[in-house]
């Protein structure tokens, strides 16, 4: 029953004419565009938009809709990503007028419940770290990683410390290293063993003066707790350096334990992955941090702050690295998190942590006996298992895997991620999936596994689309749709 | 060339050294196990000629559907040529990968860290590990 008609471009659905909406007479009196705008500003002809009628695009973009997969419709581990459940009641909330409909210029008196929120949130985000100053300011978590570092900076340089390096594992998510260059460091790896962990001869072998910062994720990519934590922390701070700790994998640890404990002097959160905010389509991220004392002066501005009982904006830091984002950040996807911690309260949040692990181990348990899992038979809240061996007996890929789980009804783990593990599989079920989801998705990989090659090479079968050409995407990328007319 | 005797870095290149005049030249590229490790690959980022290079230290790049990988420099040295074709037929790096697919030349101006480079020998036995 799939519409293919509808789901064709909005530009090949275009009719001359057509409209979605009847706009009302204009009430002031309408100037020329030429006497508002210099002549260079304008186009010469206006854009070629599609004209189409509401019931075109409603049935195009729900038809699309249907071609998705979301954690709304189908089991979703999705490995680094903690694609838990985002409650309705999220949504309820940050759709209340008084957080939706604010204006940004409006007085602060006007917006205190805003404010207020605001304040708690930093608040909650520097208890479960640890750590005790926050900036809600940064729009994703690599935007996190650059300001956290880039405030890392602006301490050395007060500090009359002129260092260059920025210390990355081996497993690490490309944006560290990424964030690292863009804060103008050179990035170093650390080898990690085949254990999964850091490599502390390796380490001890990079580790000078001219490091400023080691970035590491706890738990790691593998899924793994560091058990040198405390050690590495102490090494880096001995040379005067500081640790980033990458929060992206802090639905492990929420209640359990805390990074500033352990040695963490700056770390960022991912509101959507461990709060339960929507990912991608469902709105612009956030990114907060968090760092210890003396890197506080250095924090982006505006930091909300609390007068007797009124909320207002402190601009007043005058050590500030300045603004990174417009305004106060993306703040509904923080209306979300607030929600979602609220809703928990802290003794929900550990019980949260406690069954992602659980969850995790529990599927771990049973993938095993399917594909190795290289690093071991525990797990925090994900695992990497590795489809190598098969490759090598059958010429089934991970990649062949992935696809084949869509037929089934089952969203792929991450693949080819961390690039330490061959053919690698990464599982992250989140606390949201109830034992029968886990052993079905278990059933189906054993399954998959026994498949002849052959059907998984083409998987998947059931979807709308295919297998792309990731090759020709890349190198001969087609980006608008007048490209696509004169390709065709 | 022959596979057989070329020399390897664990970190995948294989090198050529041929004496041209008095000086060392070392023709550089990776080789088929890794092209098969990176799966398939859509960019190269040639070093520009005249690029001072370091042993052990990255000197261009190469992008797959997967991810980047930095490919290492074998020898110290200054790059001479590059393969100027590869961006464009990047197809040879599989079909080819000790021939047509060369990626770049290095004169080398020290030769120490040659010694430290694998036989093929040694290099298929890594690459079974």
């Amino acid at each position: 029953m799939r519409n293919s008609r509808d789901t064709q471009l909005l530009c090949e659905l275009s009719r001359p004419g057509r409209r979605a909406a009847r706009l009302p007479a204009c009430d002031v009196p309408e100037r020329d565009i030429a006497d508002l705008l210099p002549t260079e500003a304008t186009a010469s002809s206006p854009p070629a938009l599609p004209e189409v009628t509401e019931p075109q695009i409603v049935r195009h973009f729900v038809n699309l809709s249907t071609m998705n997969m979301s954690v709304d419709t189908h089991f979703y581990p999705l490995g680094s990503c903690t694609m838990k459940y985002n409650p309705k009641r999220n949504e309820r909330a940050a759709a209340m007028p008084g957080f939706a409909d604010l204006h940004p210029c409006q007085p602060e008196e006007t917006i205190q419940g805003m404010l207020a929120l605001l304040y708690e949130m930093q608040e909650y985000f520097q208890e479960i770290s640890g750590l005790p100053a926050c900036s809600l300011q940064p729009a994703a978590g690599a935007h996190g990683e650059l300001t956290a570092l880039l405030v890392a900076a602006a301490y050395f340089k007060d500090l009359g410390e002129n260092r260059s390096k920025v210390l990355v594992p081996d497993n690490a998510h490309g944006t560290n290293p990424a964030s690292a260059a863009m804060a103008g460091y050179r990035s170093i790896t650390v080898k990690t063993t085949s254990d999964g962990f850091v490599d502390m001869a390796d380490l001890a072998s990079k580790l000078d003066d001219e490091v400023a910062v080691m970035m590491i994720t706890n738990p790691s990519t593998l899924g793994l707790f560091e058990p040198h934590m405390r050690e590495i922390a102490d090494q880096v701070h001995a040379r005067g350096g500081l640790i980033y700790l990458d929060g992206a994998n802090m639905n492990a640890i929420l209640g359990i334990t805390r990074p500033g404990d352990w040695g963490a002097d700056m770390q960022h959160y991912n509101p959507h992955k461990t709060f339960s905010g929507p990912h991608g389509g469902g709105g612009p991220g956030a990114g907060p941090i968090c760092v210890i004392e003396k890197l506080a002066p250095y924090l982006p501005t505006p930091i909300v702050r609390k007068e007797d009982s009124l909320y207002a904006l402190d601009f007043n830091l005058p050590k500030t690295i300045g603004r990174v984002r417009s305004f106060f950040g993306n703040v509904g996807v923080l209306v979300r998190a607030y929600a979602y911690i609220r809703t928990h309260g802290p003794d929900g949040l550990r019980e949260v942590s406690e069954n992602a692990v659980l969850n995790a181990n529990y599927l771990l348990s049973r993938v095993k006996h399917i594909l190795p899992v290289p690093q071991g038979n525990r797990c925090m809240h994900e695992f990497v298992a590795s489809a190598n061996t098969l490759k090598k007996d059958k010429g089934i890929t991970a990649m062949d895997i992935a696809k084949r789980l869509l037929d089934y009804g089952f969203h792929a783990p991450t693949v080819y991620f961390p690039l330490t593990v061959p053919e690698a599989m990464m599982c992250e079920p989140t606390e949201s999936e109830s034992k029968e989801t886990l052993d079905a998705f278990a059933e189906v990989l054993f399954r998959i596994t026994e498949e002849d090659a052959e059907l998984l090479h083409d998987a998947p079968h059931s979807t709308a689309v295919s297998r792309p050409d990731e090759v020709r995407a890349a190198r001969q990328p087609v980006l608008t749709w007048a490209a696509l007319s004169e390709a065709n | 060339m022959k596979q057989e005797d070329l020399l390897y870095a664990k970190t995948h290149e294989w090198v050529a050294v041929a004496k041209e005049g008095g000086t060392q030249i070392a023709t550089v590229g990776i080789s088929a196990f890794a092209v098969e490790a990176l799966t398939d690959l859509v960019f190269i980022e040639l070093p520009a000629v005249g690029k001072q290079v370091e042993a052990e230290q990255p000197f261009c790049e190469v992008e797959s559907v997967k991810a980047v990988s930095d490919i290492y420099a074998p020898v110290d040295g200054e790059v001479v040529a590059v393969n100027s074709a590869l961006p464009d037929t990047l197809e040879t790096l599989s079909s080819d990968p000790y021939g047509a697919g060369w990626i770049a030349k290095i004169k080398v101006t020290n030769d120490a860290n040659l010694a430290k480079l694998l036989d093929h020998a040694a290099y298929q036995k890594q690459c079974e590990e």
